[in-house]
């Protein structure tokens, strides 16, 4: 019962974004996914929640391919994502962000309030209910945007690079979040992230991409004693010195 | 500041804030200029009227009694801007900005044509409801009850269509739709009901301003939606482009002003009223390009 790629290439034109990526999450498990600018982390994500066809292989969700669905048809599946840019209706207080996402998948509209009050309150947001969304601090504004990704219940969550622009303690704030997302609710989560320490702190899997290959898989030990993996991050911060 | 003056003001700022939010509600889902929304209005005018082109105009659906007519309008004001929405505009959904509005103006044109051709360019004079022009006191003022009529109608739809926006399914996935499009659809918000949704609300708002301008003028004619689309579009940019309550709000202001402008501008000076109300948009919108209610997500954000 796991999320996964199998063999999976994705060419833009003459420019291959991604190469024989095979990868997978299982519920409750928390998966890194780290490499160098550009190594095609988010076309990662992309194809795994339907944001884009693969050119090869398969995108696999409970044992059915599920390659050709669209983004809505993939979140309604149970393969919610977040975005670089938290992208929440700013206009909107952050209850009815999260509302509008459960009827998005279907929910009647008083379902879907109280859906989303359970879960602010579960986050330890509920005082943030009535706000506009605009107006959030940064990190609310994050973990507001990982909310609306829990609505309706998924059974896996992609984060696209949660802790940019965040300190050490707020990071740290947003590991033990995405570890009771695994722990509590049996979601498997998809992590990309710069901050190889927030990554290696709450994964138990890790992948490492360059040049839209996968160089190294394994856990916190097998990537910190990598050869390949030293030399992809090595090379880059080479190149830009 | 009389009292007739605030009924004048009132009444005409109302009109003018239902057919702001006619241009909005569209705006705000589709970033699409909607054009072709005064002949909208002129299409529910003649729709009153039997289809001929005789100078004289022979009431059709305009002799059905009042709360059978008024549904029926709505509703036909409502189809046909569902209708435009499906034949027209969905074959357009991922076109620029620019080509939507170019293509609100050909539809626009298009059924300027098609009500020359059935009903002839001759204005006509339609009578209805002429018994609501009858003066009613209040206080002061000697108010017709065709204005009372309109300052409630408007009132009530401000009121209903808020609630709807704030409470129910619909209300809020057009809410989200309008604050970021791609994202609601990505979250599964059912893009073509919310669309056409406010395209129905539109068209619905479009014959609620015929109706009124029938009533008020009693005259059918093929450009008559011209005039007050302008006015329209130019209250949701003072508003603010895709904000509903600054539709509304710049609506009113506009109607208000030109009220006010007609009757305290010396008379020689009454001709050039227009001048003076679209000068003082000009200086509006020198002050706040962006309007005056731009809403959250069209601002850049850093």
């Amino acid at each position: 019962m796991v999320l996964a790629l199998e063999q999976v290439g994705v060419a833009f034109g003459g420019f291959r974004a991604l190469t024989d990526v095979t990868l997978s999450v299982a519920p409750g498990q928390v998966v890194g996914l780290i490499g160098p600018n550009g190594a095609g982390k988010t076309t990662c994500v992309n194809v795994l929640t339907g944001f884009q066809r693969p050119t090869h292989g398969k995108v696999i969700l409970q044992g059915r391919e599920v390659s050709g669905l669209a983004a809505h048809e993939m979140r309604r599946a149970g393969v919610a994502r977040t975005f670089q840019a938290g992208r929440l209706f700013g206009g909107l207080d952050v209850l009815d962000n999260l509302a509008c996402t459960g009827v998005g998948l279907g929910l009647r509209r008083s379902v879907a309030e109280h859906e989303a009050s359970a879960l602010l309150n579960w986050m330890g947001m509920a005082a943030l209910e009535s706000r506009a969304a605009a107006g959030l601090p940064y990190t609310d504004e994050r973990r507001v945007a990982i909310a609306r990704a829990l609505m309706g219940k998924p059974r896996f969550l992609l984060l696209d690079e949660p802790a940019a622009g965040m300190s050490e303690a707020e990071a740290a704030d947003l590991a033990a979040l995405i570890g009771r997302i695994a722990a509590e609710l049996g979601v498997g989560c998809l992590l990309i992230e710069h901050n190889v320490g927030l990554v290696l702190s709450v994964c138990t899997q890790v992948v490492v991409l360059d040049g839209g290959r996968i160089i190294e898989k394994g856990d916190r030990e097998a990537i910190l004693g990598s050869r390949a993996v030293r030399e992809a991050y090595l090379g880059t911060y080479a190149e830009a010195a | 500041m009389s009292l007739q003056l605030l009924f004048d003001a009132l009444a005409l700022g109302g009109i003018y804030a239902i057919a702001a939010l006619g241009i909005a509600l569209i705006f705000g889902v589709m970033r699409l200029v909607n054009f072709a929304h005064g002949q909208f209005i002129a299409c529910a005018v003649f729709a009153l009227i039997v289809p001929s082109t005789d100078a004289l105009a022979v009431l059709g659906l305009g002799r059905l009694p009042a709360p059978v007519l008024i549904p029926l309008i709505l509703a036909l004001g409502a189809g046909l801007a569902v209708a435009a929405e499906a034949l027209v505009f969905r074959l357009m959904r991922n076109a620029s900005p620019v080509a939507l509005m170019v293509g609100s103006f050909a539809l626009g044109v298009a059924l300027q044509n098609l009500l020359l051709v059935v009903y002839g360019g001759r204005p006509k004079a339609v009578s209805l409801w002429a018994e609501l022009s009858h003066p009613v006191q209040i206080a002061s003022a000697e108010v017709p009850l065709l204005q009372l009529i309109v300052i409630v109608t408007v009132a009530m739809i401000l009121a209903a269509l808020a609630i709807m926006l704030r409470h129910t399914r619909l209300g809020l996935e057009m809410r989200a739709a309008a604050e970021d499009f791609t994202m609601a659809r990505m979250l599964g918000v059912r893009a073509n009901r919310v669309i056409s949704g406010a395209f129905a609300l539109s068209g619905a708002m479009a014959a609620v301003v015929a109706l009124v301008l029938v009533a008020q003028t009693g005259v059918a004619d093929v450009r008559m939606g011209g005039q007050i689309m302008l006015v329209a579009f130019i209250a949701t940019v003072v508003g603010g482009m895709g904000s509903l309550s600054g539709a509304v709000a710049a609506g009113l202001a506009i109607g208000a002003a030109s009220a006010f402008l007609q009757a305290g501008l010396p008379a020689d000076a009454r001709p050039f009223r227009d001048a003076f109300l679209y000068g003082g948009v000009i200086l509006v919108l020198l002050i706040r390009p962006q309007g005056l209610f731009a809403p959250v997500g069209a601002k850049p954000r850093v």
